[in-house]
């Protein structure tokens, strides 16, 4: 079974934003919402890096666990995705996430969210599979199609990768080798607890 | 030798020349200068997001990860849960198991079947509305700390979802009266609950309960309501300011502010909710008599003797009326 996982070479990435933009259009996401962002560390200097960030789907991930209504679920494939009509947009999962996942496109009650929306991993969510109801509330499912994240898809310089964790890091380790540097998988020791060896 | 042909010599030895060191130097790294990410981690400190710049308007989309959110997280589930817990449940056992030894405290001398008037129907009115408020906002606020624990296997998932959304709607809605009775409630009854030294009397006698038949005096409000006013207006000061600042989160600058207000809001409320469970059981089952203060606003004089001997005598000085029987058939005072 896929456990499937987001790798950001950072040393690769140029910050187009194609990730960013092929999400946002695939999913039809609400204005102002962002559900993967790029983020430049040390802009303008030297070392300068950017690093693609969305929801990781952390193992035991922070949200699911601090959720008050239990709205989230782990698939199969290691996706941790949420159901949209339990969540009270109480906030706590945005609270508990490292990586400041999930966003709240609407407003309640005075100043208080609506309901959370974060990646999927193109994976849609509870609804059934391909139905306009689960592209309504969750965008997108290419995973029930076969096909991988559309934001690893479209990385200009193929930096952002998605796929089965162990098939990922093999990847990142050997262009490490290769190339003879690497600045580390961006976020992998904070999501799932291990990181990836890249000293030569 | 044209000039062309001179100009390209100077040239094209120029550059050989410039490259020489070039190419007898090392392979460069690009990444000697690079930002290594668990060299950024280890310098956090807690409470500390790595972050940089972003295209996006939102700046907050510039923060890339806080690695001490965990932090908040687990003191929500491993301390926070377990302080409500034992605030509530232990709260509950030690009035439980008091009640089992000490009983109900009875009027001593008995009813007279005459009363006085010890609260009207204003103060009456703001404490059933701050006391009804209270009690859904506790509940609505247990139910979304420990809910999903205690009460989703009863109901399942999908009627527990509801209950909980609709928990969050009233503790919004609910926060106002509350706020506004707590205000009241401290303009109405500061004067009679500044803390003097007759109230170190009577917690040195335990309030009564240490000897029977020996029960120090008291005026309009005991010691013992005093520490309850006071945890109201202050306790429930603060836990309404930071249900404020979590309810418009804009007045706070970061996530982790918001964090630290959470954290405020569920140990203050923990301890407002075992005082008032106290403060509940006193009022009601614990003490005959008490309990008709609030509901009718008349009490028997013989329990006003009894536990607010001072006041009592205040009113009758002042020419309060004794009534007789349930008709409220008038005496005259003697």
């Amino acid at each position: 079974m896929a456990r499937m996982k987001f790798l950001c070479d950072a040393d690769r990435c140029i910050e187009c934003n194609a990730c960013v933009t092929a999400c946002k259009n695939e999913h039809e996401v609400p204005w102002g919402i962002n559900r993967r962002r790029v983020v430049t560390i040390n802009d303008g200097l030297p070392g300068e890096r950017s690093v693609s960030m969305a929801c990781m789907h952390c193992t035991d991930a922070p949200c699911a666990q601090v959720c008050p209504v239990n709205c989230f679920y782990t698939t199969n494939d290691g996706v941790v995705l949420h159901n949209k009509d339990t969540c009270i947009g109480c906030g706590y999962c945005f609270y508990a996430c490292p990586f400041g996942a999930p966003q709240y496109p609407k407003a309640s009650n005075f100043g208080s969210r609506g309901k959370m929306d974060k990646c999927t991993y193109c994976s849609g969510g509870p609804e059934e599979d391909l139905s306009i109801a689960e592209y309504e509330k969750y965008g997108a499912n290419r995973l029930a199609e076969g096909k991988l994240p559309l934001c690893a898809e479209m990385c200009s310089t193929k930096s952002l990768l998605a796929g089965d964790g162990d098939i990922i890091a093999e990847i990142y380790r050997e262009r490490v080798v290769t190339r003879g540097y690497g600045s580390g998988a961006w976020g992998w020791k904070t999501a799932y607890g291990e990181t990836i060896n890249v000293s030569a | 030798m044209t000039l062309r042909f001179k100009l390209a010599a100077l040239v094209l030895g120029a550059t050989l020349g410039f490259s020489a060191p070039v190419m007898a130097q090392q392979p460069v790294n690009p990444t000697a200068s690079s930002v290594q990410e668990q060299q950024l981690l280890d310098a956090l400190k807690p409470g500390e997001t790595i972050s940089g710049r972003i295209s996006i308007p939102d700046a907050r989309a510039a923060d890339l990860e806080k690695p001490s959110n965990k932090t908040w997280m687990g003191f929500n589930l491993g301390v926070s849960d377990r302080v409500m817990g034992v605030a509530l449940v232990g709260t509950a056992l030690a009035l439980l198991v008091f009640f089992m030894v000490k009983g109900r405290l009875a009027i001593e001398a008995g009813r007279s079947g005459r009363t006085i008037t010890r609260f009207n129907i204003f103060e009456r009115t703001v404490h059933w509305t701050m006391a009804t408020s209270f009690i859904v906002l506790a509940l609505s606020g247990i139910n979304v700390a420990v809910g999903r624990y205690i009460v989703m296997p009863w109901l399942g998932y999908e009627a527990f979802g509801s209950l909980t959304y609709l928990g969050k709607l009233a503790h919004n809605y609910l926060a106002w009266p509350f706020m506004l009775c707590v205000v009241i409630t401290f303009v109405m009854w500061v004067r009679h609950n500044i803390p003097n030294r007759l109230d170190l009397r009577w917690l040195k006698e335990g309030g009564g309960l240490l000897v029977k038949g020996k029960h120090p005096p008291a005026k309009k409000f005991n010691a013992g309501q005093k520490i309850v006013f006071w945890g109201v207006v202050v306790g429930g000061g603060l836990v309404s300011a930071s249900g404020l600042l979590l309810m418009f989160p804009w007045f706070l600058n970061s996530a982790t502010d918001w964090q630290l207000a959470q954290i405020a809001h569920a140990l203050i409320a923990s301890g407002m909710m075992a005082m008032i469970l106290g403060h509940i059981y006193i009022g009601t089952v614990g003490t005959e008599g008490a309990l008709d203060a609030m509901t009718s606003g008349q009490v028997d004089v013989n329990w006003a003797e009894q536990h607010h001997s001072l006041w009592l005598e205040e009113e009758l000085a002042r020419g309060a009326v004794q009534r007789r029987g349930p008709g409220g058939e008038v005496t005259p005072a003697e």
